[in-house]
């Protein structure tokens, strides 16, 4: 027999961690969408895509520049000291991945930024010369390639932090392992090329995403057995966090959304697409949006529940 | 430079909470939040019951990940005894730190930022010894330099077997339960 009796009552912390409700998992999501828009951005514009030829990357800077204020939205909701947030800016914490996060958001937007400002018309910015000819020159060739580049490297940075900012928290045995930032990454990848196969109006372009995207989800069902496999092989402590996911409280919710209808369905409807089994359709996109969004919420509400067994 | 710590006689506490309201007394601890608190551990089946009852904090850790994980520098360890403090105006409340700690040591103010156990260093400062230790009516806590060989805590830990709570997760607790 064992009997455990404890006085301590916190509010967040007692019966079980629950530090981060709604708004953690949808600023997680929304960055991560935001980090995969980028790349797959940047690679459009490093393949010679330029204004005005109607791709879908010189719309997807606009539309991250909203997600990710939206995410920092939530992400100032989560926080319990919020007039204090400008602390964050005044130092730099080489430990500490929320640090990381906060210089990366304050790189993220000049290239967001930047990037939407090449897919402004010229006439439009007749009335300010200075940033007209700064649009100029980042439409020229070479320009438009760094630029895509910046935006790779900063997308990367973004989405693969968003998982490192978990792992780093060695509590927390669901989150200790060093697949969780490649997995939100592609996961935001994932993301990232399913909207915008959703937005593009070229044929040519959405049978890139759609190939793109199936490649996504393959790897992203990879990297979630490999998260599974390093806990279950890892120390007690790390296997009962697994456990949470199968067969535990969290299992329905992670086979069903996560992976049953997040990845394997659409992985099977945009298989058919590229083989022109069936035409295109927007459920497939709109199921990894959802499935990306529920792999936040169950990785983060899950992973708060797991904690160090020993006395 | 001093590695404060606390040795707690698990043989000598008997669950009294004078510790717990001696904290919130001394620290204003806001209600329904606490800094310290006791737990009672039964096992064994009868008639071999075996009962171990600790009192339990932030166990100011040699290797904090409340202070690694900080994204503003707000928890930070104190020149003055290595004691694993938050700096209440540099603190955001982000919560990584509670999400970080093993223990479960530490809670957000209602004022917005991450409390948790000082030692009660406005009073170790002054050379008096935290607020919980020194009400302690069976004498079970014990407070001093870890690193000092001939302080009573480290002649405690030195003389009697110990455990310090969930070692696994590499913390390096400085809060040790003589069994």
């Amino acid at each position: 027999m064992l009997e455990f009796v404890t006085t301590r009552h916190n509010p967040m912390v007692d019966p079980a961690l629950h530090v981060w409700g709604w708004e953690v998992p949808v600023y997680l999501f929304l960055g991560g969408w935001v980090a995969g828009s980028m790349i797959i951005a940047g690679w459009l514009a490093r393949r010679g895509r330029r204004p005005g030829d109607g791709c879908v990357c010189h719309v997807l800077p606009w539309l991250s520049l909203v997600l990710l204020s939206l995410g920092m939205g939530a992400l100032f909701l989560d926080l319990e000291h919020r007039l204090y947030v400008w602390r964050m800016y005044l130092t730099f914490q080489p430990l500490s991945p929320m640090s990381w996060g906060g210089w990366i958001l304050i790189l993220v937007y000049p290239v967001l930024l930047l990037g939407a400002l090449t897919s402004i018309p010229t006439d439009l910015l007749s009335r300010w010369p200075a940033v007209a000819a700064l649009a100029a020159r980042l439409r020229q060739p070479e320009a438009a390639g760094r630029l895509g580049m910046v935006s790779i490297v900063a997308g990367i940075a973004l989405g693969i932090y968003t998982g490192i900012l978990l792992s780093s928290l060695g509590a927390r045995p669901l989150w200790s392992s060093a697949a969780l930032g490649p997995l939100f990454l592609v996961s935001g990848l994932s993301t990232g090329a399913a909207f915008a196969h959703l937005i593009a109006r070229n044929a040519d372009e959405q049978a890139s995403l759609l190939k793109a995207d199936t490649v996504f989800l393959a790897v992203e069902l990879a990297l979630i057995g490999l998260v599974l496999v390093g806990l279950l092989t890892a120390s007690a402590v790390h296997a009962n966090a697994a456990a949470l996911l199968l067969g535990g409280p969290y299992t329905a919710v992670f086979w069903v959304l996560v992976v049953g209808l997040g990845i394997l369905l659409p992985l099977l409807l945009q298989a058919l697409m590229v083989s022109h089994r069936i035409p295109h359709t927007v459920i497939a996109p709109l199921l990894v949006i959802g499935g990306g969004l529920a792999l936040r919420f169950v990785i983060v509400s899950a992973g708060q529940y797991s904690h160090w067994i020993s006395p | 430079m001093a590695r404060l710590g606390m040795v707690i006689d698990t043989r000598q506490c008997v669950g009294c909470m004078d510790c717990v309201v001696a904290c919130k007394t001394e620290n204003d601890v806001p209600d329904g939040h606490c800094r310290d608190w006791i737990s009672q551990r039964l096992e064994g089946a009868m008639p071999d019951l075996h009962l171990t009852i600790t009192s339990e904090r932030c166990n100011h850790c040699d290797r904090p990940p409340c202070v690694t994980c900080c994204p503003t520098g707000a928890s930070h360890v104190h020149d003055y005894g290595k004691v694993v403090l938050v700096d209440h105006d540099k603190c955001i409340g982000c919560k990584a730190c509670l999400a970080s700690c093993p223990y479960g040591a530490r809670f957000v103010h209602p004022e917005g930022y991450a409390d948790k156990c000082t030692f009660c260093m406005h009073r170790v400062e002054k050379g008096e010894l935290p607020a919980c230790v020194a009400v302690c009516p069976t004498h079970a806590m014990h407070f001093g330099d870890l690193d000092d060989p001939q302080s009573e805590v480290s002649r405690l830990i030195a003389s009697r077997r110990h455990f310090v709570l969930k070692p696994d997760a590499g913390t390096g607790p400085r809060i040790y339960y003589l069994e």
